[in-house]
């Protein structure tokens, strides 16, 4: 199953509904890029609401598509993060230093417009 | 009553059976929905690093009841290389495949009792306890 990514304006919005395998998670990593490439987006909210947990691969696999979506002019702000999920992360000892969050997609979306600049 | 419940991993779809099973048995035994994030994150590092150095071994789940607690307990077992330098494997950031390397050390700190038994050549076995408070 693959992650639908829609276009907004000149963003992407993407939100992650289920359960990631690892499978999906690196075609999602691939699907995006592509799609930046085709619409020139320079702009990436992620909303993670529905994810109950982060582990190392899955939070290894968000940290590069910030960063290759940087490569590639586009900013991502990622969104909804679970208490539960901010405190594993945490523990685990990981840190997603560089990467832009905010409390939900509206936040999400507010922020990237400031990022960019309106 | 002893209650225990396996998962072979074999391919990568069998870790998200295993988070599953786990996440499954923690609910039951009343664990909130932050140690069912560490129990369910906890799995999968354990289990991933099965399919990833070992090629294939099992995860069970238990349920514990002890002096009027009860608590889950997770072993991840496997008849792969085994680790070589316990110690190292330990430390955050020691990885051999380029992962973050945050997997063991970040079992032992999600969960409260931490065990790990290797042999190289035979094996590992790791156990790891969270108790219900
Ligand atoms: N079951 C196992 N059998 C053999 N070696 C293992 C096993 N589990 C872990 N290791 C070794 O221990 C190292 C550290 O594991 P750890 O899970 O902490 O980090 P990682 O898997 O390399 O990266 P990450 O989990 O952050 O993606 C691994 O790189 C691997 O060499
Ligand atoms: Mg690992």
């Amino acid at each position: 199953m693959r992650i639908p990514i829609l276009k907004l304006y000149d963003c992407l919005l993407v939100s992650i509904q289920w359960e990631l395998d690892d499978a999906t998670a690196l075609q999602f990593q691939e699907d995006l890029l592509h799609k930046i490439h085709e619409t020139s987006a320079n702009g990436v909210v992620i909303d993670i609401t529905s994810i109950d947990f982060i582990d190392s691969f899955i939070a290894k696999v968000l940290g590069d598509v910030v960063s290759m979506s940087k490569l590639m002019g586009a900013k991502v702000v990622i969104t909804g993060i679970q208490p539960a999920v901010a405190i594993t992360l945490i523990e685990l000892g990981i840190v997603l230093d560089d990467v832009l969050t905010a409390l939900d997609l509206e936040k999400g979306l507010e922020k990237l417009q400031q990022e960019l600049g309106d | 009553m002893e209650f225990q419940s396996c998962v072979k991993i074999i391919n990568e779809w069998d870790i998200v059976a295993a988070r599953q099973l786990g996440r499954n048995v923690a609910k039951e035994l009343g664990f909130g929905t932050v140690d069912q994030a560490r129990i369910t994150t906890a799995i999968s590092e354990l289990a991933r690093n099965i399919y990833l150095y070992a090629g294939q071994g099992r995860v069970c789940i238990e349920k514990l009841f002890e002096n009027g607690k009860s608590g889950l307990l997770i072993v991840a077992s496997d008849e792969g290389p085994g680790i070589p330098d316990v110690r190292k494997v330990m430390e955050d950031g020691f990885s051999t495949s380029g992962g973050l390397g945050a997997g063991l050390p970040g079992v032992k700190r999600l969960m409260d009792e931490f065990d790990l038994d290797t042999n190289v050549g035979k094996g590992t076995e790791i156990r790891a306890t969270k108790w219900l408070r």
